[in-house]
Order: C-alpha cells, then sequence, then structure tokens
C-alpha cells in the first residue's frame, strides 16, 4: 500500500493508492463481507432457480470402468449404473457424475396437481393473515404496560420473554399445552365442563394450535417496538386532544397510532417475514401432520428435498422457488419504502 | 383508547393496576411457568397421572442433574489432543484435565451452541463493521444497490438457499462440522448487521470523519481510530442480538449438520427427548436449561438488546 515508485522522489507527486484513496476504500472494505454473502446467499438463490429445473436427488454416482483383463467394456460398465457395483468386471474410476436430469419445467407443472403443495400455500394464507394479529395485540399490551409504577420495567422485560425464547421450546412448551386430556389446556376445557380437545391431532384445528403458538413470541416482539414508539409520543399532543373532547378509539386511531408509523412499519416487516419463515414450530409441534395438514411451504420444501421421504432436490427447489417469489412481494414493498426515506435524506 | 398517565388517576385505579400486573405477567407466562414446574416435579407424579398438582417433591436437582449426566474425572481420555478444549466421545477436555460424561449429551450439544455462536457473533462484527463503514461513509455509484442487496438477501426465505448451501457445505468438506454452520450463519447475518451498522454510521456527526480527513488521517485510520470507538454501543446491541437469532436458530442447525458432534442444542434438544420419550420431567428440564443462556444474555445486556431490535422504531 506504500509508494514503492522510483521514478518521482518529489513529494508532491504521491501515489497511485494515495490518490484514489477516497474512491478505493469502500470497495477493499467491502470485500470480505461482499463475497461471504454472495457466495453463501446470492449465488444459491440463483443456484435454487437452475436446480428447480432438473430432476435431482442430491446424489452423485460413481464412475465405474471395466478391469484390466475384463470381459466387460467400459461402456457396459457405465450402461449398468449403479448395478455395476456388484460386477466384478466393473471398478470405481474414483470420479462422481451428477445424476441431474434437465426436465424443464416440469416440476412446477407437477406442483400444479399436487394436493400437498395446494393445502401448503392454503396454510401460508392462514399464517401470514392471522400472524397480522401480532400487531394489534401487542399494540394493545403495550398501552397496557405503558406506565410509571414501580417495577414496570421488569414487567416490561417479562412480557417481553416468550420472544428471546427459541422456537423449538416454545414448540414443545406448547405442544405439552395441548397435550390431550393431560395438557393444561384440555384440563382447563374439561375443568368448565366441556368435551377434551386434541388441538395438534384434529386436521382442523392444528395449524392454528401452532399459529397461536407463533403468536406468543411475535406479540411480545410487536409489543417491544410499540412500547418504543410510545415513548416518543408527544404527551402535549395528547393533552391538546383530549382538551379536544378526543377520546375512546378516535384519540387512538387519529392521534396515537400516526405517532406509531414507523412502529408499525417495523412490526408489519418482521411479522410477514416470521409468518413466511415459519418452520420450527411446525417441525417441533406435529411435523406437518396429523395427514399433512399443517404443512406450509417452507416445510413441504424440506420434507420433499431433505427428509425421509426421499431426496427430491428439484421438486423441493421449485417450492423453494414459489417460496421466494411471493416473499419477494414484500421484499420489493419494503425496499421500496425504504428507498422513499432515503430519498428523503 | 389512550390510557392516561397512572399517576393521574384516582387511588383506587392505581392500587387495581398494580395488582392486576402480576395477574395479567402470570396469564401471559403461563405455558413457561407450567414447564417451569414440570421440571421440578418427580417422575412418579407423572405415572400417576398427577401432571397439575404441586410436586409432591423438589425433584430439581435430580432432573436436571440427568439432563447435565453424569461426570468423572479421567486422565487417559485426553492424552495427545491438540486443542487446549476438546468435546468427543469420550471425554471433555481441558488441556489435560479430562472428564468422562455418561446419561446424555446435553452438555455437548451445549458445548457445540456455544462454538457455533461466540465465532458467528465475531465474524459478524468484524465484516459488518467494515461494510457498514464503507456504505454509512463513502458516497459511490452504487452505495445504495449494494445495501438493498444486503437487506433483500436478508429477507429472503431459508429455502431457496438450502439445496445449494447444502451443497456447497459438502464440496467444502464442511458437512456435519461446527465450521460449516458457523460460516453460513457469518455469511447471512452479516446482511441484518449491515444494515444495521450502515444505519447507525449514517446518524453518527460526519464532521469527525472531515476533520479527521483534513488533518491527513489515512482512510483505514479513521476506520479504526475514529468510526469503531463510536459503533461500540451498535456493535453491542447486534452482538446481543445476533447471539440470540444464531443460538435459536433450528433449520440450518438440521440441514447442515446431524449428531452430537456437532449439533447445536435446537436440533439436539429433539435427540434428547426422543431419548427420553413422554419423560415430561426430564424434557422440561432440558428445555429449559437449552433456553436459558440467551435469556440470560437478554436479561444482562436489555438495554443493549432493546436498542437493538426496536432500532428504527422511533424517528
Amino acid at each position: 500500500m506504500t509508494d514503492l515508485s522510483t521514478q518521482s522522489h518529489s513529494p508532491t507527486k504521491r501515489g497511485w493508492y494515495k490518490r484514489h484513496e477516497i474512491a478505493l476504500t469502500p470497495w477493499l472494505f467491502l470485500l470480505p463481507g461482499f463475497l461471504f454473502f454472495a457466495v453463501y446467499v446470492i449465488f444459491p438463490i440463483a443456484q435454487s432457480f437452475n436446480v428447480s429445473l432438473y430432476a435431482w436427488d442430491g446424489l452423485d454416482r460413481p464412475i465405474y470402468a471395466a478391469v484390466e483383463g475384463a470381459e466387460i467394456t467400459d461402456a457396459e460398465c457405465t450402461a449398468l449404473g449403479p448395478r455395476a457395483r456388484g460386477n466384478p468386471g466393473c471398478a470405481e474410476t474414483g470420479e462422481f457424475a451428477s445424476t441431474a436430469e434437465y426436465i424443464g419445467l416440469e416440476n412446477y407443472q407437477e406442483l400444479l396437481g399436487d394436493r400437498n403443495f395446494e393445502i401448503s400455500l392454503w396454510n401460508n394464507l392462514k399464517w401470514l393473515v392471522l400472524y397480522l394479529l401480532a400487531i394489534p395485540m401487542g399494540l394493545f399490551i403495550a398501552l397496557f404496560l405503558n406506565q410509571t409504577v414501580f417495577g414496570i420495567r421488569l414487567y416490561k422485560s417479562l412480557f417481553f420473554f416468550p420472544f428471546v425464547i427459541s422456537q423449538v421450546v416454545v414448540g414443545l412448551v406448547f405442544s405439552w399445552f395441548y397435550l390431550p386430556d393431560a395438557g393444561l389446556l384440555d384440563s382447563f376445557l374439561q375443568w368448565l365442563g366441556f368435551d377434551g380437545l386434541n388441538v395438534l391431532g384434529n386436521p382442523d384445528y392444528a395449524t392454528y394450535g401452532i399459529i397461536a403458538a407463533g403468536l406468543w413470541p411475535q406479540t411480545a416482539y410487536c409489543m417491544i417496538l410499540y412500547l418504543t414508539g410510545l415513548n416518543a409520543v408527544d404527551p402535549e399532543q395528547v393533552e391538546a386532544a383530549r382538551l379536544d373532547g378526543a377520546k375512546g378509539w378516535k384519540m387512538l386511531w387519529y392521534v396515537i397510532i400516526p405517532q406509531l408509523k414507523p412502529a408499525t412499519f417495523i412490526a408489519f416487516v418482521v411479522t410477514i417475514i416470521g409468518a413466511l419463515r415459519s418452520f420450527d414450530l411446525i417441525s417441533i409441534m406435529t411435523n406437518g401432520g396429523p395427514f399433512g395438514s399443517t404443512r406450509v411451504l417452507s416445510f413441504y420444501m424440506f420434507e420433499k428435498a431433505l427428509s425421509e421421504y426421499g431426496f427430491r432436490m428439484g421438486y423441493g427447489a421449485a417450492i423453494a422457488v414459489v417460496l421466494f417469489l411471493i416473499m419477494l412481494v414484500f421484499i420489493a414493498y419494503f425496499l421500496w419504502s425504504m428507498y422513499r426515506d432515503e430519498r428523503g435524506y | 383508547m389512550f390510557p392516561r398517565p397512572i399517576e393521574k388517576s384516582s387511588p383506587a385505579w392505581r392500587s387495581g393496576y398494580q395488582a392486576l400486573l402480576p395477574l395479567a405477567l402470570i396469564m401471559w407466562l403461563l405455558p413457561l411457568l407450567a414447564v417451569a414446574m414440570f421440571s421440578i416435579k418427580p417422575d412418579a407424579d407423572f405415572t400417576t397421572g398427577n401432571y397439575w398438582t404441586w410436586p409432591s417433591y423438589f425433584a430439581g436437582f435430580e432432573n436436571y442433574g440427568t439432563v447435565f449426566g453424569t461426570w468423572t474425572r479421567t486422565v487417559d481420555g485426553c492424552v495427545g489432543n491438540l486443542w487446549p478444549l476438546v468435546f468427543n466421545d469420550d471425554a471433555f477436555c481441558l488441556f489435560g484435565f479430562g472428564w468422562d460424561y455418561d446419561g446424555s449429551d446435553m452438555v455437548r450439544y451445549m458445548f457445540n451452541s456455544i462454538m457455533i455462536t461466540i465465532p458467528t457473533v465475531i465474524g459478524v462484527v468484524i465484516l459488518s463493521s467494515m461494510t457498514g463503514f464503507a456504505l454509512g461513509v463513502y458516497k459511490f455509484k452504487s452505495n445504495l444497490w449494494i445495501f438493498f442487496m444486503f437487506v433483500a438477501g436478508n429477507f429472503v426465505p431459508f429455502q431457496i438457499l438450502m439445496v445449494p448451501v447444502r451443497d456447497l457445505t459438502l464440496d467444502l468438506g464442511l458437512y456435519n462440522t461446527k465450521m460449516g454452520l458457523v460460516l453460513f450463519h457469518i455469511a447471512f447475518q452479516t446482511g441484518f448487521a449491515t444494515l444495521f451498522m450502515r444505519n447507525f454510521i449514517r446518524a453518527l456527526p460526519f464532521e469527525l470523519i472531515e476533520a479527521a480527513r483534513v488533518e491527513g488521517v489515512a482512510e483505514w485510520r479513521i476506520y479504526w481510530f475514529v468510526v469503531l470507538p463510536l459503533l461500540k454501543p451498535a456493535l453491542a446491541a447486534m452482538a446481543v442480538l445476533i447471539f440470540t437469532f444464531i443460538w435459536n436458530d433450528f433449520f440450518w442447525a438440521v440441514v447442515l449438520t446431524q449428531g452430537a458432534e456437532s449439533q447445536p442444542v435446537t436440533a439436539g434438544i429433539t435427540s434428547f427427548n426422543a431419548q427420553f420419550r413422554a419423560a415430561y420431567h426430564l424434557m422440561s428440564a432440558g428445555s429449559i436449561v437449552a433456553a436459558l443462556p440467551p435469556v440470560a444474555m437478554f436479561f444482562l445486556m436489555q438495554k443493549h438488546f432493546i436498542a437493538g431490535l426496536t432500532l428504527g422504531a422511533v424517528k
């Protein structure tokens, strides 16, 4: 990075790097982070699009060749495929060939007729809509806790607690909560004189049961966003509105909520993303069941590509592409809002 | 629907509010409290069907003891280890000292989680302070587009990355290693962290950097001596957040690892639960142990944690 030029000893002439320092520095600083991000995030997106056009089980088969002096030829060994392993005339060459086969849009055509894909898509929609309940619920709790009394800080952090816990543990906790007979919910229902309810074992309720579990941490998250937002609400405006006779819902809708707009935007972003990323809870609580009724796209994709039901990487990638395109709508909207803000600088 | 400040309301309502708070909290945390109670109940309570009664006696020590397994000192398990800290099938070794463990792999999963989370946090802090500096301080043509690339990448569903990332990890020979997970987590979290850092750096007084430039300070020195010290609170906030995100990650743990030698605790707890099927007292104790580190982190660094999460919630 130092000036190694020997021709010029004049102190006024600076080295090439020195002259371009301000233009070069950002790129040098960006390089490592950018490389990591490109290799692990940007390229894989393109690769997934590509993989979705293939039928592929994710495995590479060893290439076989005829051993010296065998009656079989190389071509015949290749033709045998995996069965060459049982043939004494063939031996592994140590090289591998991909088994991916280009099939164009066939994976997508198959998706159109796939009943499970349809169920997953519907469940995704349920998640998206119901998960948004976390925003008003979070606002409600935030309004409830937005007071100054002794110990309120501790209460606020304890209300926030569910968000800090991993979704795996939340899933376990709620699956015990829902246990038929022994679970807390069932015990309570029976104590009230109702019939027991096997929430997670019933295809009609299971998805709602899982969404309810997901709403617990998500509400806590929205609550903390709104608590921070409420700190910045102008008390003079509230007082002025009160003098003008604003009360109840009108007060909330016309005076408070407009001031909470930045918090609402972030709550919206994180809730949408959270809804479309739902995987952990489903995997822990029902593993997609009963009868595949709780699958969502993210879970179905994993099941198709990596679980005991088979390694259909191409088909899985096609599901992931669909999920990605849904997400892209929201991402584009988020970026557009950010872009407007940036121009306003 | 905007409650008046409590100081201005009647004393009766004030004490009513004070009484309502703990009740609401108990309702809110009920599922968690139930698990906490499960974890100190003896096995016998469950076999007799007394799920929701008070524990017949305090069995916390034996339950949590089973989760951590039994440990005995060993000498031979740790001969010839290259690293000062090693956890393998035989023993847990700290330099020459070794312990044999038996019973459950929970401690090993916890160890893996730590060895995945800490390097990730360090890596993300280094990379994102650099990218944030580049995007926050310098004006160049593609600045906003590169920034948006990081932001957009941070929002994509994991599944679109799954097949290629798993392949890449296999090709690098890092499948089922902690390193494989760490590299991916660093890369992915850099997206979120860059957003965070860049916005924070944008809000710093730019005159400081200009003054340093007038003095002829080299750009990398501006990063190191001017910007980085000012970033400390933001880095702390981000570090706690990333710690929690990574500790709680389940999906990538399932995709990139399998087995006790590298799986973090979120994935390991399912094997633990399979081992102790229907033993609710042990599964509860295990869940609480797995959930504890981020909780401790949250309470220790509460101010930073909330500052990080709510960045941008106020304009």
